[in-house]
């Protein structure tokens, strides 16, 4: 295919502004799937994504459109995935940005527009909805040009819905959008921007072809990891896959590489040919780092070997997925995993539990924190547990936040920043009556409930996004949790020191509301360093045994103690004491505070 | 905290078991009958149908005639339970009793207000020698709160009736625990109790048992009571044990040998037969019995019952396999209420070793040696160990 008849490009909304139902109405348009064929919101296959009205996972589909090859490609519609955008967006030359016309711009379109912009990419600003009766799209219109920098008149007007203005839709991005700008007879050079595992195949790779050629059956390369594999196939999908002979520059499409270890290839890896090596890889390859830690256990300790190959699997799709094995002495074998956020963790987990059907325990999520040792070495911390006691200065991730809410919620949503230890930036207003407030805050303040906070505060009315700004220096404390005077390795925490006794008193309280008493008092304690913070104690038992037990009792005694019996087999032992699992679940959960 | 003196001052020698095990000594009979039911009981009870008590009793002589052949020549124990052994009409019990095999210790138990002269003279004719009073408490508030009907007088004037009768041997009933009942309460029960000089007590906590009227009507406010109610088990036994008796089962305690008059072994010889894991045979509706690795309960259903003795066949019956693990396991967990240690070579391979070790150390449990032919010697809760008990035990089995 001619170059200049190429165009790669993405559609980026907010989440539930019509992301899909464009993608959907493209493809109907194009006549790339048949009526009949048509399944509502096609490109989004997996049934998570479907449920949670979100995209995962990029994907690539090929439609033609008065004689241009059109490449759609899919990216996820959360700032989590910023990485995984950002490798779609790379693959593209343009965007069709979207925003509801009843709802105007929200966080993530604000995140999406940077994004895209950050990557030279054209913006093609559309307004979705305009069929509601509640839509505004003047006004949707206009906060749009605003954001693009663009002229309100350059902003289409569409609904996805009935499929009007659909084919200016496509006009434009064949007028607006310019052609890739490769080397066909260049080295060949193509950016793999996502990959996934077929159980019979193996790693499929999804690539955009920069510069020359892949043909079927040619020996490549991966050039950051340095793997080897022959093409067994390349092709496109046009929604299905369709094999072809080759991939030529600006094209997207396939490759089969037949790997069947899933950690051989990376998304943002560059491919290359054996035959005619490139010199230099594509720009762009990094290691995400995840910012958001959690101990993922199985229910049952069982589970294990099955948890760990599932995270394998799930790593294969997700390059962001970070996981160590990891020992607790409450609750067994299980793993640290790390996220480039709440979403991620979220998804991770609901994954976890529906394809792989793990029954698993979640544990509080912790940031990664950034420790200056007395040996002037920094260390990074995943796991509180790990945090040194002795230490010069600790650095925690803050984030910039931005919160678009109706003018009415700024003063509740400040409130809940300053509780927060927010410190405000700016405030815009996008609207007469919409305001976008712009804060950094600590990541580990927006990792437990800020979300929900945020949603109850405004009456679901907040949008809310933010992007790591880096790490900064907290007066952060590192509060262990003692019972009868043993540390509990999966109870530590860190916590900025101004909460540190609150959050040690109620952790406290809730555990010995949950320790069983014991033959000896046992003294549960929270302390930062040798010096204790909160203390209660776990009154021993005087009495346990039931006065009765003559002939006719035995049988019905012996059944109640095999039970007690039963109930001591699964409690873990912390020094002498007996903790029930349970115990451990009831303070550390996290899916124990949503339920 | 509990003194030390009791239970260490009273270990007693271990007796040995008879060896043919197979020859059962020991004999329970149910008479279910009651004037009403307290609201707290679970056992198996029919109120009133005083035109059943003749049909029952010749039911139980049936069942009796099937199956004597298991019982030795000999027996050591017959126990009269009930329901109100008492409240059958005298003219059935006493048909009852006279057919019944005699025995080293016969005991009936007895509510106060079915005690009256006559009574006592008719147990004493039939060779009882040992009466089980439902006493209960000696606050007339509190026995209502447990649907008693005798009051506290009944309750003196029935022992006296017992005493005058010849009985050397009477065993006092106490509940604690009851909802309502202050510290101030239980103790003066007990010296209400003492004062009548009871060769044997047996002290109660109450328990709400699940389905009863009862629990039902108190449940939440025992559970509320509970943490308290902890102290009242150390208090019962501390005064019992001051006074002179021996807190010889979890909740049985009896005058000590040194404190009677002729020295006598004062313990229910046949409540010992269960702790010490022997065979017994039940006669009667809702009975148990235990033989030769076997045990089974008989229908608690009167009709059933009655229908199937008329024809002399044996009543309906619920078995229960018991395999040589659980027999070790039951005589683990009934050993240890008594203050008799348990010989660890009679129960190996039951026993944690390691939560014995834990358990030593906490003060809980001890071993003691036996003598030359006991080489792993003996097992024995100390008196806080007996506190919890059940507890201790479940860490116990392996």
């Amino acid at each position: 295919m001619d170059l200049g008849r190429i165009r790669n490009f993405s559609i980026i909304a907010h989440i539930d502004h019509g992301k899909s139902t464009l993608a959907d109405r493209i493809l109907e348009l194009t006549k790339t799937v048949s009526g009949r064929e048509m399944r509502a919101q096609v490109l989004d296959t997996m049934e998570l994504e479907r449920e949670r009205g979100i995209t995962i996972k990029a994907q690539a589909v090929r439609v033609n459109w008065k004689d241009n090859e059109l490449n759609l490609i899919d990216t996820p519609g959360h700032v989590d995935f910023t990485y995984e955008v950002s490798r779609s967006l790379q693959a593209c030359e343009g965007a069709v940005l979207v925003v509801d016309a009843a709802q105007g711009v929200e966080a993530q379109t604000v995140a999406n527009a940077y994004l895209a912009i950050e990557n030279n990419l054209e913006i093609v600003p559309v307004v979705n909805k305009i069929d509601l009766p509640q839509a505004d799209p003047d006004g949707a219109a206009a906060e749009l040009a605003e954001l693009v920098g663009g002229k309100q008149e350059d902003v289409l007007r569409i609904s996805a819905k009935t499929g009007e203005g659909v084919a200016e839709v496509l006009d434009a991005i064949v007028e607006r959008i310019h052609s890739p700008s490769g080397e066909p007879a260049a080295a060949s050079r193509a950016l793999v921007f996502d990959s996934s595992y077929d159980q019979y195949r193996g790693v499929v790779a999804f690539v955009r072809m920069v510069d020359g050629a892949f043909a079927a059956g040619e020996p490549l390369q991966a050039m950051a990891q340095g793997t080897r594999f022959e093409a067994e196939e390349v092709g496109f999908f046009s929604p299905t896959m369709k094999a072809a002979e080759t991939l030529g520059a600006g094209e997207v499409g396939y490759v089969i590489t037949g790997l069947k270890d899933v950690s051989r290839l990376r998304v943002g890896d560059t491919l290359t040919t054996e035959a005619n090596r490139a010199s230099e890889p594509l720009p762009g390859y990094k290691d995400v780092k995840p910012m958001v830690f959690a101990g993922l256990f199985p229910t049952d300790s069982d589970d294990y070997p099955d948890l760990r190959d599932a995270l394998e699997r799930l790593k294969l799709n997700d390059a962001a997925l970070f996981y160590e094995p990891e020992t607790s002495q409450a609750l067994g074998f299980g793993f640290r995993c790390g996220f480039l956020g709440l979403l991620h963790m979220e998804i991770v987990r609901e994954r976890l539990e529906r394809e792989f059907d793990l029954d698993l325990l979640v544990t509080a999520p912790n940031v990664a924190y950034r420790v200056l040792e007395r040996n002037g070495e920094w260390l990074e911390v995943h796991n509180p547990a790990e945090m040194p006691r002795e230490l010069d200065a600790v650095e925690e991730p803050y984030v910039r936040a931005s919160i678009i809410v109706p003018k009415d919620y700024v003063g509740p949503v400040m409130e809940l920043n300053n509780d927060r230890r927010g410190r405000f930036d700016h405030m815009e207003y996008l609207s007469p009556e919409r305001v976008l407030l712009a804060y950094e805050l600590p990541l580990a303040e927006i990792v437990l409930d800020y979300y929900d906070q945020l949603k109850s505060r405004t009456r679901g009315y907040a949008s809310f996004d933010y992007d790591v700004a880096g790490f900064r220096e907290g007066a952060l404390a590192r509060v262990d949790i003692l019972i009868g005077d043993e540390p509990v390795d999966a109870l530590s925490m860190i916590v900025h020191r101004d909460a540190a006794y609150a959050r040690g008193k109620a952790l406290v309280e809730r555990l010995r509301k949950e320790i069983p008493r014991q033959y000896f008092d046992v003294a549960v304690q929270a302390a930062i360093g040798s010096r204790v913070i909160a203390r209660e104690t776990v009154k021993a038992k005087r009495k346990d045994v039931l006065a009765k037990c003559y002939g006719g009792d035995i049988s019905r005694k012996r059944k109640l103690l095999e039970k007690q019996k039963a109930g001591k087999r699964r409690m873990k032992q912390v020094g002498a004491v007996e903790v029930p699992q349970e115990a451990f679940l009831a303070v550390l959960n996290l899916n124990d505070g949503k339920k | 905290m509990i003194p030390r003196p009791f239970g260490s001052e009273q270990v007693p020698a271990f007796e040995e078991s008879p060896s043919d095990a197979l020859v059962v000594r020991h004999l329970y009979v149910h008479l279910p009958f009651c004037a009403h039911r307290c609201g707290y009981c679970d056992f198996v009870t029919v109120v009133g149908r005083r035109g059943q008590h003749a049909a029952y009793v010749d039911a139980l002589l049936a069942e009796f005639e099937l199956e004597r052949g298991l019982l030795a020549p000999e027996l050591e124990t017959v126990f009269l339970g009930g329901g109100t052994p008492t409240f059958t009409e005298p003219r059935e019990l006493e048909r009852l009793l006279a057919v019944l095999p005699d025995a080293a210790e016969v005991t009936v138990e007895a509510n106060p207000e079915t005690v009256t002269s006559a009574l006592a003279a008719l147990l004493r004719r039939h060779g009882v020698s040992r009466v089980s009073l439902g006493a209960q408490t000696f606050r007339p508030e509190l026995l209502g709160v447990l649907d008693r009907v005798a009051g506290p007088d009944d309750v003196r004037r029935s022992f006296y009736h017992l005493r005058d009768a010849g009985f050397d041997n009477i065993s006092l009933d106490l509940i604690y625990g009851i909802p309502g009942q202050r510290p101030s309460d239980l103790a003066a029960d007990i010296e209400e109790a003492l004062a009548l000089r009871p060769e044997h007590l047996s002290c109660y906590e109450l328990e709400a048992k699940p389905g009863t009227r009862f629990t039902h009507a108190h449940g939440e406010e025992l559970r509320r009571q509970a943490e308290a109610l902890e102290g009242y088990f150390e208090s019962v036994v501390e005064r019992l044990v001051a006074a002179g008796y021996r807190w010889y089962e979890t909740a049985n305690f009896c005058r000590a040998a040194l404190a009677d008059a002729d020295g006598r072994d004062l313990r229910s010889r046949h409540n010992l037969a269960y702790w010490r894991g022997r065979d017994y045979l039940g006669l009667g509706i809702g009975a148990v019995s235990t033989i030769g690795g076997e045990r089974w309960r008989t229908t608690p259903r009167l009709g059933p019952y009655l229908a199937a003795l008329r024809e002399d066949r044996l009543p309906p019956r619920e078995l229960e396999p018991l395999p040589e693990s659980v027999q070790r396991e039951e005589r683990v967990m009934l050993g240890l209420r008594l203050d008799e240690p348990l010989p660890v070579a009679t129960v190996a391979g039951a026993l944690d070793e390691k939560a014995l070790a834990r358990l030593e150390r906490l003060g809980l449990a001890q071993l003691v040696p036996l003598g030359p032919q006991h080489a792993r010697g003996a097992l024995t809760l100390t008196p806080r160990g007996r506190l919890l008990g059940d507890a201790v035990t479940a860490d116990l089995l392996a």
